[in-house]
């Protein structure tokens, strides 16, 4: 058995590695998993940078920070492997969330009316309104830049964008300090149930296929150890493939229940599992079988084109200047070289190709893959935008525009 | 040289700051990561930050570091590449340092090294207090066990302590579990449960 540890955040998608843990997938490709639990990214970033652990649940956007060297010596990261798609929320205090459509599935049901919305209720809020994020190098945090630009919020100007730690946000929403946060579940479902807060928007409502978390390596580790990394992601992809399977949904939950898991109650995590969401206490339950998605369509396949979309918003946001060496190292950032090394024979289709155009997809399309067996789905963006990774510089033009 | 100490712990801001002043430092501000900790910090504008690394307010702190207009000099966590080894030495014993932009290596070097060996006195000192509290309580359940024993079935204390431990053997258990199997049965039993 090969030692491997890994870190993970109190998430329900952290659900691949704590079932190849659990459930023996990991043992049966023959690594010794072992699995740390971490409040904080920056933590997590430490163990990994460090060689505490070799692996590491990790933000998709925050693999590129720390890969380019944003506030921080760049290390290399390489992530084979992406541990799921959607699975966000963003939650508003119910006194911000009235301001909105009366009517809550509208709310996440259109995402451009809601944004409309939102920015028109910022100048009457009783404060320049506070929303938690998960970390400034987060999907979160791009998602909904991405959403309040479309309808001219300037979020660092317009309202306060204050990073907590994911489990922390319920408290902070019950204490008054945010009126509102976007995190991965089950934290939204947390603070429905308290009765804290609503549930306004899906991300997979605002990016249909969006790009979550990662697993991650150092590089240098990766290329060191390629037979522990295809050992290591073909028992990740037998427990992806065990996790999407809606029969194991409930099992699962409790699995993630555990205190030394998540310690939220089952029943508030199998929501985000199920696809079937409450967006306020008592509230009608939404129907949303994207919402979280952890193995289906090629969901752990790095398309190359995610991370340079990722890249894209670094330069939009201002975090990293255009050029093209990180644009270079962006795209090599995801290495779907190595998912398909690794699971070259197996029974997950392999897609044929390593980047493709972003959000063009409006009705399930089949997509060339080893097994001709692979159907991609919707991933438009909410904004009917597309994302063509040849032309970036076209894509920043159009935001400079509207 | 303004150093701001972040903690949850008191005891273990305590054992840090009394080795810092022991080693000459004397503007030292320990602050707890609570509420506007993150402002408090920013105040201070101190030289080095140190902090647990497994607080999870790592990532406020981090943003503001990041992001903040107030502080003159921005601070950036403490990574020199070329002294890995040192920075191995302070992740495993917990501590995160952060210092400001240009803050000579020759000087971060000692209170890095001294912020490690205190961490490290302190998880000792923590393991002992907690095997010290965890054997008191052993020794009570014991005790209790023993008592159970010497009022049902009215034997001496000698017998009693004697029955536990060759039951224990004999099932291959912990004088303790045993002595807790008693005592919650007689709980259960009595109606004291």
């Amino acid at each position: 058995m090969i030692p491997v540890a890994a870190t993970f955040v109190p998430l329900t998608d952290s659900a691949i590695l704590i079932a190849a843990h659990r459930l023996g997938f990991a043992a049966e490709a023959g690594i010794d998993l072992t699995l740390m639990r971490e409040r904080s990214w920056a933590t997590v970033r430490d163990r990994l940078l460090y060689g505490q652990v070799q692996v590491a649940h990790l933000l998709a956007p925050l693999a590129l920070a720390v890969t380019l060297g944003i506030g921080h010596p760049a290390v290399a990261l390489a992530a084979p492997f992406k541990l799921g798609m959607n699975g966000n929320a963003l939650t508003l205090s119910s006194e911000l969330a009235a301001a909105l459509d009366p009517v809550a599935r509208n709310r996440v049901d259109d995402p451009v009316a809601t944004a409309h919305d939102l920015a028109a209720a910022i100048g009457l809020h009783r404060r320049k309104p506070i929303l938690g994020i998960v970390h400034r190098y987060s999907s979160h945090a791009l998602t909904l830049r991405y959403w309040l630009g479309f309808a001219g919020i300037d979020p660092d100007r317009d309202l306060q964008l204050r990073v907590l730690p994911p489990s922390a946000m319920v408290e902070a929403l019950a204490a008054g300090e945010i009126d509102g946060f976007i995190a991965g579940e089950p934290w939204s479902s947390v603070a429905v149930e308290e009765g804290l807060g609503e549930i306004v928007a899906f991300t997979s409502n605002i990016w249909g296929r969006s790009v979550e978390k990662v697993l991650a390596m150092r590089e240098d580790w990766a290329e060191a150890n390629p037979d522990t990394v295809d050992r290591l992601l073909r028992a990740l992809d037998r427990a992806a493939a065990w996790c999407e399977d809606p029969a194991n949904a409930a099992e699962l939950a409790a699995m993630l229940s555990d205190p030394e898991v998540i310690g939220e109650p089952a029943h508030l995590i199998e929501r985000a599992l199920a696809g079937r969401m409450a967006l306020s206490r008592g509230g009608e339950i939404v129907d949303s079988p994207d919402f979280l998605m952890l193995h289906r369509e090629a969901a752990n396949f790095p398309w190359r084109s995610q991370a340079l979309w990722i890249y894209s918003q670094f330069v939009r946001w201002k975090f990293v200047a255009p050029n093209p060496a990180a644009e270079a190292r962006a795209a090599r950032l995801f290495r779907s070289d190595i998912y398909r090394r690794a699971l070259a024979g197996g029974a997950t289709p392999l897609p044929g190709a390593s980047l493709k155009v972003e959000g063009a997809l409006a009705v399930p399309t089949g997509a060339g893959s080893d097994r001709g067996t692979l159907t991609l789905g919707p991933d438009r963006f909410f904004d009917g935008r597309i994302f063509d990774p040849v032309d970036i510089e076209a894509y920043l033009r159009s935001f400079k525009m509207a | 040289m303004r150093i701001a100490i972040v903690d949850e712990s008191g005891l273990r801001a305590t054992i840090l700051e009394e080795g810092l002043r022991e080693a000459g430092f004397d503007d030292i501000h320990v602050v707890a990561p609570t509420g506007a900790f993150v402002a408090r910090i920013e105040r201070l504008a101190p030289d080095v930050v140190l902090m647990d690394l497994g607080t999870p307010s790592r990532d406020t702190l981090e943003e503001m570091l990041l992001v903040s207009k107030a502080l003159a000099r921005p601070i950036a966590m403490f990574v020199d590449e070329s002294d890995d080894m040192m920075i191995g030495a302070a992740i495993d014993a917990g501590v995160s340092a952060y210092v400001v932009d240009g803050l000579r290596k020759e000087r971060v070097k000692p209170i890095l090294e001294l912020a490690v060996r205190r961490f490290n006195a302190f998880a000792g000192l923590r393991a002992e207090l907690e095997e010290a509290r965890s054997a008191l309580a052993d020794r009570k359940k014991i005790e209790r066990a023993k008592i159970i024993l010497m009022e049902s079935r009215n034997m001496p204390e000698a017998e009693a302590y004697a029955l536990i431990r060759s039951t224990a053997m004999n099932q291959g258990r912990r004088i303790v579990d045993v002595a807790d199997a008693i005592v919650t049965a007689a709980d259960l039993i009595g109606g004291r449960a």
